[in-house]
């Protein structure tokens, strides 16, 4: 018995791993099925149309709420991405010290922190800057997202600096490069897979966030995800499947796409 | 080369390495001073740990001197930093830039520099051509075999005609037939290029066919500076003698020294002349080396006497263990002929005759 343990074939592994599955994506894909549904109701089939696709495009507040959502996500993925690749190189081209383990634990805060908490404290916190300076736009947005976002960002850069040669930087200096021209030629071009991983990765969990831009946004700067939370307050359409679905694929897309590049060059 | 003015490359002054602080610090040199001649092909032996390796990364300004000065050609570059020193370094693992050619890779320094652009490229094409990689510049590193890196990182290193050039072990990857290839090879592009080499190795065979000069060191510190057959045949200190080739050791009463030279009488009662060790003024009782192959068996009485323990053959020689009578081990080598055996059997009663100049009185 004790010869090739296997989980498999345990009794009920496949009971159990099929039920995840079902529950995992059966719900998905009756939604993605309904986004083309022609009737007007989310329980019955009235053949297959994509005139809630059409319905939802020419939708402003739709179109509104994408575009800001595009808008404060590459804004929070850039900000965030840089300032994860400088709090990267400062934790990893260092000898560690005591605190270090602190200061990942301290990057990584959004990772722990309930976004709820998150979202108190932001909505607090702007109200009081709101008040004071009048300024009301879609900063406040862009740093709370930049603020979450970095964790995500700042895993793969990590990763991929530890990772590298130290000896490759070492040989850089050696033959007369300066720290800045060493960081440019050599550390920068190597690390810059994980960049874009980490890029891509800030992205989409802007895009996706809607605790905190709940809490943050002020009135008509609803992003995609929460002029949907509103919509299905006042009941659900169709029209909310074909959004989801839009948003699924691009989700799809960026995450198979960070995929690729986070492999390749390896 | 004894023909050349000497003049000094590399002067290190009673530098000292300290690692860590308070009860776990560690010495990795301790007050080390060595001159590494210019144009030398000058090698730091010794076993993992012996501080070689901290040396070297000192030379290259990878690492700061806790104290100590380190001098090229009399300017202190020990403060530093590696991109202002006109010294290279060809790295154990090679580091070769993997997103470059190998053209590019070979030109980084060049173009580090501020080198115009046609002087990088005649330069480059003159590396690829030393080394003979010229058909492969185009390619990526991690397209070519371990032994074209190997040829890569050299040209790399030599491109800028640094005044001197680090190896940190460069042949340990390589397998055996390649690591010999590449030694000559090595010794080919010092000699071409008329750069000094400085050399870490643990490897005592590598240090003794390519060195003009060798230090031996251990735990921190240079026990020995000198060419190749002054390591070898007349090492300084027990360690010296036990690193490099296999030797004998003997206990011996000591009399009549002078002019570097002294008579030891052993314990079977014989007395030999002997060198000694340079600086050193033996006392009465010291130990004396005797490497294998300077002594000899024989049937009838020698220098010593005691019955052969165990033959081994080696191909090219054949090396008899004896147990002398004073109760000391001694191995003889003896060359092989195609003929007849080695003409002795295990239990034989045999006495050992022991060469003139073949025995060095120790430092310790």
């Amino acid at each position: 018995m004790a010869s090739n343990f296997s989980i498999k074939h345990q009794p009920g592994f496949t009971t159990i791993a099929a039920t995840c599955f079902v529950v995992l994506y059966l719900p998905i894909v009756v939604l993605v099925i309904y986004a083309f549904n022609a009737a007007t109701s989310t329980s019955e089939w009235g053949g297959f149309s994509l005139k809630w696709f059409q319905s939802a495009y020419q939708n402003t507040q739709v179109i509104d709420a994408t575009l800001r959502s595009f808008q404060i996500g590459s804004i929070a993925a850039v900000l965030s991405t840089i300032f994860a690749t400088m709090a990267a190189l400062a934790t990893t081209r260092t000898a560690s010290y005591p605190g270090l383990t602190f200061k990942y634990a301290a990057i990584n805060q959004p990772l722990m922190v309930p976004e709820i908490v998150t979202g108190v404290a932001l909505l607090i916190f702007f109200s009081r800057i709101k008040i004071f300076t009048g300024y009301s736009g879609i900063g406040y947005l862009v740093a709370a997202h930049t603020a979450f976002c970095i964790p995500f960002a700042y895993l793969p850069i990590r990763a991929r600096l530890e990772n590298m040669d130290l000896t490759l930087e070492r040989a850089a200096a050696d033959l007369y490069a300066t720290p800045w021209k060493t960081f440019r030629r050599i550390t920068l071009p190597l690390l810059w897979p994980g960049i874009l991983a980490g890029l891509m990765l800030a992205f989409v969990i802007s895009l996706d966030d809607v605790v905190i831009t709940e809490f943050v946004k002020s009135g008509g700067q609803d992003t995609l995800p929460t002029y949907m939370l509103g919509q299905i307050r006042r009941g659900i359409t169709p029209e909310i499947n074909a959004i989801s679905t839009a948003f699924l694929l691009l989700s799809v897309a960026i995450v198979t796409l960070f995929f690729f590049v986070s492999r390749k060059r390896d | 080369m004894p023909d050349k003015p000497d003049r000094n490359a590399i002067e290190v002054v009673n530098v000292s390495k300290i690692f860590g602080s308070g009860e776990g610090q560690v010495a990795a040199l301790d007050k080390v001073s060595v001159s590494i001649r210019e144009n030398e092909f000058f090698t730091l032996l010794g076993p993992s740990g012996c501080g070689k390796t901290t040396l070297l990364r000192l030379i290259a300004g990878f690492d700061f001197p806790t104290a100590g000065e380190i001098l090229l050609y009399g300017q202190d570059i020990a403060p530093l930093p590696p991109f202002k020193r006109p010294v290279n370094t060809v790295f154990q693992s090679y580091a070769l830039f993997p997103h470059m050619t190998v053209a590019d890779n070979i030109g980084f320094g060049l173009e580090m520099l501020g080198k115009p652009k046609a002087e990088i490229k005649a330069r480059v094409a003159e590396m690829l051509k030393l080394v003979k990689m010229e058909a492969l510049a185009g390619r990526r590193t991690a397209q070519i075999s371990g032994g074209q890196q190997q040829r890569v990182a050299l040209a790399r290193a030599l491109a800028p005609q640094p005044k001197v050039l680090l190896l940190d072990e460069p042949l340990s990857a390589l397998d055996y037939k390649l690591r010999k290839e590449m030694q000559i090879e090595l010794k080919r592009l010092q000699h071409e290029t008329g750069i000094t080499f400085i050399f870490v190795t643990h490897d005592q065979e590598e240090a003794l066919t390519m060195s003009d000069r060798i230090a031996v060191m251990s735990s921190g510190k240079i026990l020995q500076v000198g060419s190749p057959w002054d390591i070898y045949d007349k090492p300084a200190e027990r360690f010296v003698a036990d690193f490099i080739g296999e030797t004998n050791f003997l206990t011996a009463a000591i009399s009549g020294t002078g002019n570097g030279k002294a008579r030891a009488t052993l314990k079977s009662g014989t007395t030999i002349e002997a060198t000694v060790a340079e600086g050193f003024q033996p006392k009465d009782n010291a130990t004396v080396v005797v490497r294998p192959e300077h002594a000899k068996l024989t049937k009838d009485k020698g220098d010593l006497s005691g019955t052969v323990e165990n033959i081994v053959y080696f191909g090219t020689d054949t090396h008899i263990h004896v147990q002398l009578d004073s109760g000391e081990a001694f191995t003889v080598r003896q060359q092989n002929t195609r003929s007849a055996g080695c003409g002795f059997e295990r239990g034989d009663k045999v006495g050992i005759l022991i060469g003139n100049d073949a025995a060095q009185v120790l430092r310790d």
